[in-house]
């Protein structure tokens, strides 16, 4: 070989120059904010020191014979083809490492999946893009989604710390509080993860799986979704508040309240500029990732909202889709994630939008007629 | 590789046919092994173009160049075409090549099933690749393609993908009967089961491997088929179904398949080691011993993929220990490459460099791999880069590094012609540092929280994602001129030898390079190996 130590050496400097000016947290798993996930940081840096000795022995011994036996003058290679006692004794000092590995790990997996109820039990449903979270006790809950901006996405508006990190609405635990997450889906396999919790669980439709947490100092946790689930997999994080038990007890107060509040609304008779300004904003969150800011779609999987005859034309069909969802196609119902006041709007400002009020009848819903939809129903 | 010279019809009544049809009707077996060599070799460079447009997207945060649904069907086609269209088939073509002149016969057993194994291949891939064109898109669904994503949710193009599967499963169970058969009937008289050379030996276990499996394969997507257009409920929690019994299925198929990947480099590497170190090669049985444990306990460990789906603890427990024990089988094997080169005399051509880094980096990936099998930190683990970094060191420097090892090593006897050493010296250096640079940092964003199969990612994995791309646009550079080197080599490189390297063994250094058309129509004598 004609490479020598110097150039060899350069080169492994360079590899790793960048090592030196990298934060620990951003080449390693972090300890995490209870005691689960620091004993799994504990373990996996057990595991990581016994693989790294193993590997430095290994690639060591490779050097070095890499280099005393290369090929020398008159030295003549050896012609052993066997030896029954080495190979046992490696075989069995393999077997030791491994269990002296197992051992532990096993300790750990059994405290993972401790699976007493919770103080408090969360419902968390995974959709394509977003997270919903039910605080089952006290009925409440609200749906969780990307808030980072198009801008930044495409690269118009600087980034910040928390890019695709960050969402409209946080998930509010208690501090020390023993908290249960129930975990499903509702349309693919998602998997909800929050690194600082040690908690990957996959979400599938028509399972609920279990995790839980015990936090003990409030904090922010951020995580993301860890199983491909289609376009904007990549855009549906998790971020997790973890609070004072009392400001946990006001912010439950205020979901009920809003949730007494949003019921008035509907009542009220709204102008047809209210609904389009709410339902453009709502169009936005919800709607775009399928039929796009310019309503155009993706067809043939994501059709056009502009001149659609559903859109156009009699309000009945265009209410029930959104009810309702559309069986067998990526179109779900938004029944359940938006309040009533919130589809009239975004029906309405589809009805409104990018021409469809010149091409259409251009009839406005109200809330109020969701909820007759809603009560015709029962 | 497709330079088989004309020279020799003194010892044999016809050569090969002239023109295209020699290819499309050739029932020989060095023909065949071309044809999937150059096959693999293409469909690398397809599947490498689609890495390197996933690399371009991820250079910087922020949307780059493609769409998020792009790059999913770029992230599913580079899976794909990667596993079973370069490194699958241009095993099978070493197979072809090797294993009758490696045994001492004249061509494999069933010739004419040979050519279709291979002729279906191209349609296989052309079928796959044709849904880039079709409305809705390529599939987009990860190459393990969970249900209901790839059922529900697909781009109709998904039957299309089934199809393609379909064949190629056809192709390689036909494949794998082929290699058993030849190698159970046509061995030289005298080469008893335990005097295989180890690549025969590789290939015989994993060709049983493919036969378990790729059935297996073939019912999950079928069972898709049935989901997708006639109404039944395998995978669909709505109608009864159960979305985990894919999974099962899957990697009951997955996991003996990344073994598949894996056996015959061992076979390969095996050799070159024993070559260039002038030294038998230590520990010959329980090398079979480790290869067919090895291949046993892949059929017990397939939900070790699934850690995080909420199996029981017994579940978890059960696949975390079985895993361990892929390990000692494993460190068998590396040892007894270390013991090989132990107290030889080395010298490292380019097939023995590619070997030693095939040991140095899959000790890497299998280190890696003994973590992920900590089922409690695979929690911390799953789904992240740092599994992306552990099966590509296992498949890239570890599958793909054996194979470029093997085509240098073997380049000469195929062709007749010697490769440039300082050129192949080159492209080990450059593919060697590159492929460090490309998924060692993988290691650090994942522990660090990247999820895999992401468009883009948040501002704390930047850096090293910048790096990881240079690396692995100088990977794909890298193999542009390992592409420039065989075709000077087939061209004209210098004449070789028969024996090409000092101290090879084994009954393909004993005929010419490159071998006649038809090589030992009459069975060679073990003797002739003593040497
Ligand atoms: C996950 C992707 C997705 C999202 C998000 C989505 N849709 Fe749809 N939508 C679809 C699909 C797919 C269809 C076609 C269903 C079918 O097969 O008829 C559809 C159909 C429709 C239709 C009927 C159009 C036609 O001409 O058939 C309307 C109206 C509609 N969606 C409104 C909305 C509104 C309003 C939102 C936001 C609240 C929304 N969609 C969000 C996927 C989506
Ligand atoms: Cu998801």
């Amino acid at each position: 070989m004609k490479i020598n130590l110097k150039s060899i050496l350069t080169i492994i400097l360079g590899i790793f120059a960048p090592l030196s000016f990298s934060a620990w947290s951003d080449i390693n798993m972090e300890p995490g904010a209870t005691q689960l996930s620091q004993e799994i940081f504990g373990l996996h840096m057990f595991v990581f020191y016994v693989c790294l000795v193993i590997g430095v022995i290994v690639l060591a011994a490779m050097a070095f014979i890499l280099f005393q036996y290369r090929r020398k003058e008159g030295v003549k290679p050896a012609e052993f083809d066997d030896s029954k006692t080495l190979e046992l004794t490696w075989t069995i000092l393999f077997a030791l490492i491994l269990i002296g590995l197992s051992i532990p790990a096993t300790k750990v997996m059994i405290k993972a999946y401790d699976d007493t109820e919770g103080e408090i039990n969360i419902l968390i449903t995974g959709h394509q893009w977003k997270w919903q979270y039910e605080y089952i006790e006290d009925e409440v809950g609200f749906f969780s989604n990307l808030s980072t901006s198009l801008d930044k996405r495409n690269n118009l508006a600087p980034k910040d710390e928390n890019y695709l990190l960050e969402v409209d609405e946080p998930l509010i635990i208690p501090v020390n509080t023993r908290i249960r997450f129930l975990i499903t889906a509702n349309d693919v396999i998602h998997s909800w993860w929050v690194p600082d919790f040690a908690i990957k669980q996959d979400a599938i439709p028509g399972f609920v799986n279990t995790g839980w947490t015990y936090v003990s100092e409030p904090g922010v946790f951020r995580g993301q979704c860890t199983e491909l689930c289609g376009q904007y997999h990549g855009y549906m994080p998790i971020v997790v508040k973890a609070v004072s038990p009392e400001e946990y007890a006001s912010f439950i107060i205020g979901k009920k309240e809003a949730k007494i509040q949003q019921a008035l609304l509907t009542e009220k008779l709204w102008e047809k500029s209210e609904l389009v300004t709410i339902g453009e904003d709502i169009y936005q969150k919800n709607c775009v990732a399928c039929h796009q800011v310019s309503g155009a779609g993706l067809p043939p999987i994501f059709p056009a909202l502009v001149g659609s005859d559903i859109v156009l034309n009699g309000k009945e069909r265009q209410i029930e889709i959104l009810m309702e969802g559309v069986q067998g196609a990526a179109m779900a119902s938004y029944a359940e994630q938006l309040t009533e006041v919130e589809i009239a709007a975004v029906i309405t400002y589809t009805r409104q939008a990018w021409g469809n009020d010149e091409a259409g009848d251009g009839r406005i819903v109200l809330p109020k007629e969701i909820l007759d939809y809603k009560n015709n129903k029962l | 590789m497709s330079a088989v010279i004309e020279s020799n019809h003194d010892d044999h009544h016809h050569g090969p046919a002239k023109g295209f049809s020699r290819w499309l009707y050739t029932t020989n077996h060095k023909d065949i092994g071309s044809m999937y060599l150059w096959f693999s070799l293409i469909m690398l460079f397809i599947g490498g173009a689609m890495a390197m447009v996933i690399r371009a997207e991820l250079f910087e945060p922020g949307s780059q160049i493609v769409s998020p649904e792009f790059y999913n069907q770029m992230v599913t086609n580079h899976g794909l075409i990667m596993v079973f269209g370069v490194i699958m088939p241009a095993f099978v073509g070493f197979a072809n090549w090797m294993i009758p002149m490696q045994i001492g016969a004249p061509d494999m057993a069933l010739p004419r099933l040979n050519n279709l194994s291979f002729w279906i291949l191209p349609a296989a891939f052309g079928i796959l690749l044709s849904t880039f064109f079709m409305e809705g898109g390529a599939p987009n669904f990860g190459w393990t393609f969970y249900a209901p994503l790839s059922t529900e949710y697909a781009p109709p193009t998904v039957t299309f993908f089934i199809f393609s599967v379909h064949i190629m499963g056809a192709s390689s169970i036909m494949g794998s009967i082929n290699i058993i058969t030849t190698i159970l009937n046509m061995r030289a008289p005298g080469m008893t089961l335990m005097k295989m050379p180890l690549f025969v030996w590789s290939w015989f276990i994993t060709a049983y491997l493919l036969i378990a499996v790729m059935p297996v394969l073939a019912g999950a997507v079928t069972m898709m088929l049935m989901d997708i257009h006639f109404g039944t409920s395998f995978f669909k929690a709505a109608g009864g179904g159960d979305p985990v019994l894919f999974q099962h299925i899957f990697w009951f198929f997955g996991h003996p398949e990344v073994y598949i990947m894996i056996l015959p480099a061992f076979g390969i590497v095996s050799h070159i080691i024993e070559t260039f170190s002038r030294k038998p090669i230590f520990g010959y049985s329980s090398m079979v011993y480790a290869i067919a444990s090895i291949a046993l306990l892949s059929f017990v460990v397939w939900a070790h993929h699934m850690f995080t789906v909420g199996m029981p603890i017994a579940g978890e427990l059960f696949f975390m220990y079985s895993t361990m024990l892929i390990a000692i089988p494993t460190g068998v094997k590396v040892f007894n490459w270390l013991s090989t080169m132990f107290k030889g005399s080395l010298t490292f051509e380019t097939p023995m460099l590619f070997s030693i880094a095939f040991v140095a980096l899959f000790t890497i990936g299998g280190l890696s791999g003994i973590m992920l099998a900590i089922a409690p930190a695979d929690f911390q683990y799953h789904d992240t880069y740092f599994v992306v970094a552990h099966f590509h060191y296992v498949l890239v420097p570890g599958a793909l590094f054996s194979l470029l090892a093997g085509a240098y090593y073997w380049l000469p006897k195929w062709t007749g012609h010697m490769y440039d050493e300082t050129l192949g010296k080159t492209h080990f250096w450059m593919s060697f540092i590159s492929v460090n640079l490309t998924f060692f940092p993988m290691h650090f964003v994942g522990l660090a929280g990247m999820p895999r199969r992401i468009p883009d990612y948040s501002m704390q994995f930047a850096d090293w994602n910048m790096m990881v791309s240079v690396g692995a646009f100088l990977f794909g550079l890298s193999q542009l001129l390992f592409l420039f080197i065989v075709i000077k080599c087939v061209l004209n490189g210098k004449k070789a030898t028969a024996e090409v390297w000092e101290g090879a063994k084994g009954f393909e250094w004993t005929v010419d390079s490159p071998p006649p058309y038809h090589t030992f129509s009459s069975p060679p004598s073990m003797e002739t190996l003593k040497a």
